[in-house]
């Protein structure tokens, strides 16, 4: 299969159709928290990445993750704390190249290991970040009520 | 966490016949590989069939063959099939402390759960041909 998606960083442009993928997800629009998403993670800081799949100036997909020292107790390593495919074009390798774009770009920061955490019955991007060789960390989320 | 006997040689079975999609596979070599007769494994064969999971092939060779989709086709859909993976019977309310270890109980299940309808038949596959991690260190 050919691939005419392009990955690049994300820019101020793009802004607009990230909101609209995670909203057809998530049913929840979110402008200012992907401005402030695209101000942390869009710039220059080496270690903190927000890339987009691109076709024809069409946003097909967006990832977003960093490299985090020392949390939990666990040496360096990348976090991918977002990851949207747009609905319609899905099945087609987009989630797939984002995340090897990310863990790539991960890689060159010197991180050996990508984590992400997601809710439980979250199926069908379980079953993605499975697919992608994915398995249980050795960490257990814990949550109590305030 | 220990699944039947039946449930094990189920997967295995599924992934067996997963894992070469266009070839049909007797029950007496899947039997032979995994320790099993060939009368136990029909029976468990025959339940994969029913659940639409395999499909008997006629004439002289005979035979099962897969008739999913490895891709959307789930560890927990197989399982499923022999038994359940969660509370068993509904419980009565009962002591305080006893309400306390089923609720522990219940997150083990619901991990449990979770975990088995995130691997599809194509994930297990994967995870089987990825070479083992060398012994003392962490994959």
């Amino acid at each position: 299969m050919i691939h005419l998606n392009k990955i690049r960083g994300a820019r101020r442009p793009d802004l607009a159709q990230v909101v609209e993928i995670d909203a057809r997800i998530t049913g929840l629009r979110k402008p200012a928290y992907w401005a402030g998403i695209l101000r942390r993670y869009g710039g220059r800081d080496p270690g903190r990445f927000f890339l987009v799949s691109v076709l024809e100036k069409e946003v097909q997909g967006y990832v977003v993750g960093e490299v985090r020292d020392w949390e939990f107790g666990s040496a360096p390593c990348g976090w991918v704390f977002g990851i949207g495919v747009r609905p319609e074009t899905r099945l087609r390798g987009t989630g797939t190249r984002l995340l090897e774009a990310i863990c790539a770009a991960l890689r060159r920061r010197g991180v050996q290991k990508v984590r992400t955490l997601l809710a439980r019955d979250n199926a069908l991007v379980l079953a993605f970040f499975r697919s992608q060789g994915m398995m249980a960390a050795p960490f257990i989320a814990l949550e109590r009520d305030l | 966490m220990k699944l039947q006997k039946n449930t094990m040689l189920a997967l295995c079975g599924v992934l067996e016949f997963a894992a070469q999609p266009g070839r049909q596979l007797s029950a007496a070599e899947i039997a032979g590989k995994y320790g099993a007769s060939a009368h136990h494994l029909a029976k468990v064969l025959g339940r994969l069939r029913r659940a639409g999971l395999v499909k008997a092939a006629r004439g002289s060779g005979g035979g099962y063959r897969f008739s999913g989709n490895a891709k959307r086709v789930t560890l927990l859909d197989v399982i499923a099939v022999f038994e359940t993976v969660g509370p068993k019977v509904p419980r009565a309310p009962r002591r305080e402390l006893e309400r306390a270890v089923d609720q522990v109980l219940a997150e083990i299940d619901a991990t449990a759960r979770a975990t088995f309808s995130s691997i599809t038949l194509e994930t297990m596959l994967k995870i089987a041909r990825r070479p083992k991690a060398a012994p003392g260190r962490e994959s």
